[in-house]
């Protein structure tokens, strides 16, 4: 006897559970089994890495930085790879973490801003939204065991209201006026917090943009209630020369 | 010889899906109020992730839930149990009791007894009798509060003026002593039917009313900074 309702065949009103089958249980998989499926790898570890976004909050919006390096392991493989990414009008994401994930993410946000243009209903999503989205993408990926290796910021304004999450591989979100992945999250946040916690409503784009510069190297997306603006790659103005006085560190052979 | 290493399985670092967000939460029952507090610090390891991510949500005007533990399951369980809370108020035009969203819980979180959900759980509020409860959930089962042996007065209720000067206390000393308790302290209140509590909570500053049904019971929250470092 099959104890399962559902492999009874189809009630005659689909309307009417008929064999009471709420809530659906599991069907059991009586299909042929991928052959394959022991074959698959899962990320377990990211590959071509990028690190630091920092983004801050300022009078008029938000503002977000992130280098242009993808590591491969301790080599700097790629030197102009682009990590802020916007979305819609309202929105940017930035991206530490593999490289290859995050570019399946944006394939996920394109397909998204599509089905969202497509429905031409009037509304757009704004950078509430497109973290909700993520947040649901990386915690239904964490609890399959198969994981997208990135920690993002969304940043954004939309009708007046600025918007500032964190997002990562776990599916753990949180807000706050001042956020940074990776080294950002150690080294500039304490700095980036002194500066701006208190201040949020009160930085001009110039005061943000010199608190940002001075923790970073880079690409800088400003996101206001007129849209989405993106840098090109910049070079900072680096002193490396007291390298050279320490041992180990600088061009000494000894 | 040193030994073989086999080159037949690839030896894999195991994805870990779990973390510790930190933080406390507490709750205190009353002969007719129940209090739910906690932090608002989220971190991991030595790092901030933010000063300000509540982890006490008012599920009903009876029932306070406050979840501790790996934040992102957290958040995810009290999206889940809220959306059996809606479902509920659609079949029975009426809001859950605290006792059966208790058992809720208890058997959402069996449900994950081979995955589960890497959280605390405290319940507070007011029983349909207008008794203050409290429930304490591990990650997988529950326990009522105490409640006194037939005949016998224990445990002793104590008043809300005493009970809020020890929650604000509880929580500058745990602020003291532990990393990463801190930033902010969110209390929930829930008063019962016609409480006499009340009036203790006129004088209080800042105090904020979140009830949001008229079947008598109250809830309010306090905010309180907590230190920083």
């Amino acid at each position: 006897m099959d104890h399962f309702p559902t492999n009874w065949g189809r009630p005659r009103n689909d309307a009417f559970d008929a064999y009471g089958t709420y809530p659906i249980h599991q069907r059991p998989q009586n299909g042929p089994k991928d052959a394959f499926v022991d074959g698959v790898q899962r990320t377990q570890q990211p590959i071509v890495t990028g690190t630091s976004v920092l983004a801050i909050k300022f009078k008029d919006g938000i503002m977000m930085a992130a280098d242009t390096l993808a590591s491969y392991g301790s080599l700097a493989r790629f030197k102009d790879v682009q990590r802020l990414f916007p979305v819609g009008d309202n929105t940017v994401i930035g991206a530490g973490g593999d490289m290859s994930d995050f570019q399946h993410i944006q394939t996920l946000l394109d397909g998204l801003t599509i089905d969202e243009f497509t429905a031409q209903d009037g509304h757009t999503l704004g950078p509430a939204e497109i973290h909700e989205y993520l947040a649901q993408v990386m915690y239904a990926r964490r609890s399959k065991m198969n994981p997208l290796w990135n920690a993002l910021l969304v940043g954004g304004v939309k009708d007046g209201k600025k918007f500032l999450a964190f997002v990562d591989l776990l599916g753990t979100t949180y807000s706050a006026s001042t956020l940074a992945t990776g080294y950002g999250a150690h080294i500039a946040q304490p700095l980036l917090r002194k500066a701006v916690e208190g201040y949020e409503n009160v930085l001009t784009e110039e005061q943000a943009l010199k608190i940002i510069e001075t923790n970073m190297k880079y690409q800088v997306a400003i996101i206001t209630e007129e849209g989405v603006r993106i840098s090109e790659s910049k070079t900072l103005d680096t002193h490396w020369s007291f390298a050279e006085g320490i041992r180990g560190y600088g061009a000494q052979a000894q | 010889m040193p030994a073989m290493v086999s080159a037949a399985q690839p030896v894999q670092r195991s994805f870990n899906p779990y973390t510790e967000n930190g933080g406390t939460i507490l709750a205190i029952a009353g002969a007719d109020f129940s209090v739910i507090a906690g932090d608002t610090r989220q971190s991991e390891g030595y790092s901030i992730q933010t000063r300000y991510a509540p982890k006490v949500f008012r599920l009903t005007d009876k029932a306070v839930l406050a979840v501790n533990g790996f934040a992102a399951d957290g958040n995810m369980f009290v999206k889940k149990v809220r959306q059996r809370l809606e479902w509920y108020r659609h079949a029975h035009a009426k809001d859950m009791p605290i006792r059966a969203i208790a058992r809720l819980i208890q058997t959402m979180l069996y449900a994950r007894r081979f995955f589960p959900f890497y959280v605390y759980n405290i319940l507070g509020g007011i029983e349909e009798d207008g008794t203050g409860a409290v429930y304490s959930f591990d990650l997988l089962i529950y326990f009522k509060n105490q409640t006194p042996a037939p005949g016998t007065a224990f445990p002793k209720h104590l008043p809300l003026s005493t009970v809020l000067p020890l929650v604000i206390d509880s929580f500058t000393s745990a602020t003291e002593r532990h990393i990463e308790v801190g930033d902010g302290l969110e209390i929930y209140i829930v008063l019962s039917k016609g409480s006499t509590a009340l009036q203790s909570l006129q004088t209080i500053r800042g105090i904020q009313e979140l009830t949001a049904t008229n079947d008598g019971e109250r809830v309010f929250v306090i905010r309180r900074e907590l230190k920083k470092d």
